[in-house]
C-alpha cells in the first residue's frame, strides 16, 4: 500500500495535512494507536522540515505487514552538516519562522526518537531524502 | 454495557432523506439509504449535532417520559445548571421551587455538585503538577460525555489525558446516595434519581452505565412546558438555592476553566472545533497548554441540543446569573465539604471504570486485509468525482469509497459515475442505431471490399 502526498514549501496553513492523512490512513489499517502517534509526530516533523527548509517535496507512506515506512523527499538546499543537524536545539530556520513557533531545532532529534530506523541522504543544493521505518507490532 | 444503545434516534416519518445530517456528523456515523437517514450505532457519539442540523426535526433524543416518576416513592431531580438559563426572568430558586411543585421530593443542584467537582479537579491538578512530566500533551476535562466518547472512538491515544473525575451530575447523584438515602428508610429501587439534561450525550451515558447511579433523564423539552406553567404562577420561592455563581457558570463554555482556575488552560466548544483541537493535541502541538475544557455544544452546555433557548441568549442569561451569585471565589463551605468527602473516600469523585478505546475507523481487524482494502479504497477514490455531494447517501466521496470496499455500497451509487456510464451506453446505442440492416444497405457498403 502506497500513499503519496505533496508538500508545499512555506505553506504554513496547509502544514500538518500530510501527517494528518498519514495518521488517518494508519487508523483505517487498525494500527496500534501508540504506534500511530509516533509515526504521526515523526511525519509531522518531516513535513515541517519540507515546508521550512526546502523548495517543496512529498511524503510517501508505505505499509506492509512488517513495517510502516515514511519517506520525506524534497528538492532544495539540502543539509550541509548532518551531524550538527541531528543535535537538539540546532536550527537553521530563519527568524521569521521561529517567531511563528517553528524551527526550534527539535525536528530531526524527534524523528530519531520516534522512528525505529532513520536514514538521511542529503545533497547540498539538490535536496534531502529522509526514510523512517517503524516496526509493525501486530 | 450495551454499546449499541443511543439516545439519538431517527423519526422515520419526518426524515426526507436529505443529506444535511450526514455532512455534519463528526464521526461520519450517518448514511442515507432507501430515502431515510440511519445511524451506524458503533460510530455514534451522541453529540446531538444531527438533532441540531435536521431542519425536519427528524432526529430526537430518547429521554424518559414524565410518567416514569410514578414508579418511585421518592423522586430526586438533578437539574443541570444550563436549565437556569432557559428562562429570562425566573431565578434559580424559583426554578428549584417549581421542580418541587412538579412532584419531586428532592432537588439536588448539579450546579452545587459542579462546585464540589471544581474542588476535586483542583486537588487532582495540584498533585499532577507537582510531578508534571515535561513536554506532555495537556490534560482534558471529562465533563462532556460526547467529547469523552469522541476521544474513545477517534483519539484513543488521548484517553490517558482525560482527568479521571466524574462529571458533576454523577457527583450530585453520588452525594445524594451517600448522604440522603440512608436517612430515607427506603430501599434504593424505590428512589428515582433523574437528571434534567440539556443534551443527548448525558442521557446515553445514564442509560448505558454499567452501574446505575442515576435512574433516568428528562430533556429540557419534556419538562419545559410544565415548569413554565409553575413558574408563571409566580409563587414566592419555597427554597433557596445552594450553588454560587461558580457552579452555575459551568454551563457555559469557559465556565469550568474559570472555576478550576488553572494557568495555561484553554476552552473549546462546538464538536467540529473540538475535533480540530484534539488533532493538534494528538500531534503534540499544544504541549505548552496544561488543561483543556472541551464541550461538544456551541457555547457549552447552554447550547445543548435539547435546550430551548437560543445558545447565545442563554449564555448571556447564565453569565449574568453567575455574576450575580458570585463566580470568582469557590465558597469556603464547598471546599470544606469536598475536602471532607475526599478524606472519607479518596476516590469519591473518580470514575468507576477506566475508559476503553473503541476504535471505529479500521477497515479490517486483519492487517493484510486492511492493507488490501486500503489500496482498493484509494483506487476507487481516484475514480470518484471528489465533489462530496452526498447524493449517494455517504457523507464524502472518501466515505463512499470506504462503503464500497466494505460492500455496503456500489460504484454506481455515485450519480456522476452513473451519468458517465449512461453516456457511454447512450453512445453505444447511437452507434448501434446507426448501423443499417443488410436489407437497407450495409451489404452495399461491404460489397466493394468483401465480395469475392
Amino acid at each position: 500500500m502506497i500513499l503519496e502526498i505533496p508538500v508545499e514549501s512555506y505553506n504554513f496553513s496547509a502544514a500538518g495535512e500530510a501527517a494528518s492523512r498519514v495518521k488517518k490512513t494508519l487508523q483505517r489499517l487498525g494500527i496500534d494507536s501508540q504506534l500511530i502517534r509516533r509515526v504521526a509526530i515523526a511525519t509531522y516533523e518531516a513535513e515541517m522540515n519540507i515546508v521550512i527548509h526546502s523548495d517543496g517535496g512529498k511524503i510517501i507512506l508505505q505499509v506492509d505487514e512488517e513495517e510502516i515506512k515514511v519517506q520525506a523527499i524534497d528538492q532544495g538546499k539540502g543539509i550541509a552538516d548532518l551531524e550538527l543537524a541531528m543535535k537538539e536545539g540546532y536550527s537553521t530556520a530563519p527568524d521569521e519562522v521561529r517567531e511563528m513557533g517553528f524551527g526550534a531545532g527539535m525536528g530531526l532529534p524527534n524523528m530519531k526518537k520516534c522512528a525505529d530506523r532513520l536514514e538521511i541522504k542529503s545533497v547540498v543544493n539538490e535536496g534531502t531524502t529522509v526514510v523512517m521505518g517503524f516496526k509493525n507490532q501486530s | 454495557m450495551d454499546t449499541r444503545y443511543h439516545s439519538v434516534v431517527l423519526e422515520e416519518e419526518k426524515c426526507k432523506g436529505c443529506t444535511n445530517c450526514i455532512k455534519r456528523c463528526p464521526t461520519e456515523a450517518i448514511r442515507v439509504r432507501g430515502g431515510k437517514a440511519f445511524i451506524l450505532t458503533e460510530r455514534c457519539i451522541d453529540c446531538g449535532e444531527c438533532i441540531r442540523t435536521c431542519e425536519n426535526h427528524a432526529k430526537k433524543a430518547l429521554a424518559d417520559e414524565f410518567t416514569v416518576l410514578e414508579q418511585y416513592e421518592y423522586r430526586v431531580a438533578l437539574p443541570a445548571p444550563s436549565l437556569y438559563a432557559q428562562f429570562k426572568t425566573a431565578k434559580p430558586e424559583n426554578i428549584i421551587s417549581a421542580l418541587y411543585q412538579l412532584g419531586f421530593d428532592e432537588v439536588f443542584e448539579v450546579a452545587y455538585a459542579a462546585e464540589l467537582t471544581t474542588f476535586a479537579i483542583r486537588s487532582f491538578l495540584k498533585k499532577y503538577f507537582e510531578h508534571k512530566p515535561q513536554n506532555k500533551p495537556p490534560l482534558i476535562s471529562s465533563s462532556c460525555p460526547a467529547v469523552t466518547r469522541l476521544i474513545q472512538v477517534r483519539f484513543p491515544t488521548l484517553i490517558p489525558n482525560l482527568i479521571p473525575i466524574d462529571p458533576p451530575y454523577l457527583t450530585a447523584a453520588k452525594c445524594f446516595l451517600r448522604e440522603k438515602l440512608p436517612l430515607l428508610n427506603l430501599p434504593r429501587e424505590k428512589v428515582g434519581i433523574f437528571f434534567i439534561s440539556p443534551c443527548p450525550g448525558k442521557i446515553t451515558e445514564i442509560k448505558t452505565a454499567q452501574e446505575k447511579v442515576v435512574d433516568g433523564a428528562f430533556s429540557f423539552n419534556t419538562i419545559f412546558r410544565q415548569l413554565n406553567h409553575c413558574l408563571r404562577q409566580k409563587k414566592p420561592p419555597a427554597v433557596n438555592q445552594l450553588s454560587s455563581g461558580v457552579g452555575i457558570g459551568w454551563a457555559r463554555a469557559g465556565g469550568e476553566n474559570l472555576a478550576v482556575q488553572v494557568e495555561n488552560a484553554m476552552a473549546v466548544d462546538g464538536i467540529h472545533n473540538v475535533v480540530a483541537l484534539l488533532e493538534e493535541i494528538e500531534m503534540g502541538k499544544l504541549n505548552e497548554i496544561d488543561y483543556v475544557e472541551a464541550t461538544a455544544c456551541p457555547e457549552g452546555c447552554v447550547g445543548g441540543a435539547l435546550t430551548i433557548e437560543n445558545p447565545f441568549v442563554a449564555r448571556v442569561t447564565l453569565r449574568k446569573l453567575a455574576d450575580f451569585y458570585g463566580d470568582r471565589k469557590l465558597p469556603e463551605a464547598v471546599c470544606q465539604k469536598a475536602e471532607a468527602l475526599l478524606e472519607e473516600d479518596q476516590a469519591f469523585f473518580n470514575y468507576q471504570n477506566p475508559l476503553p478505546a473503541k476504535p471505529i475507523l479500521q477497515l479490517d481487524s486483519d492487517l493484510s486485509t486492511a492493507i488490501r482494502k486500503m489500496s482498493q479504497l484509494e483506487k476507487i477514490l481516484n475514480k470518484l468525482p471528489g465533489i462530496d455531494c452526498g447524493a449517494c447517501g455517504s457523507p464524502t466521496c472518501r466515505s463512499l469509497a470506504e462503503d464500497i470496499v466494505q460492500e455496503q455500497a456500489q460504484l454506481t451509487d455515485c450519480i456522476i459515475i452513473l451519468r458517465e456510464q449512461l453516456e457511454e451506453l447512450a453512445q453505444k446505442l447511437l452507434v448501434l442505431a446507426q448501423i443499417k440492416p443488410p436489407a437497407m444497405g450495409s451489404l452495399m457498403e461491404k460489397e466493394g471490399k468483401n465480395d469475392p
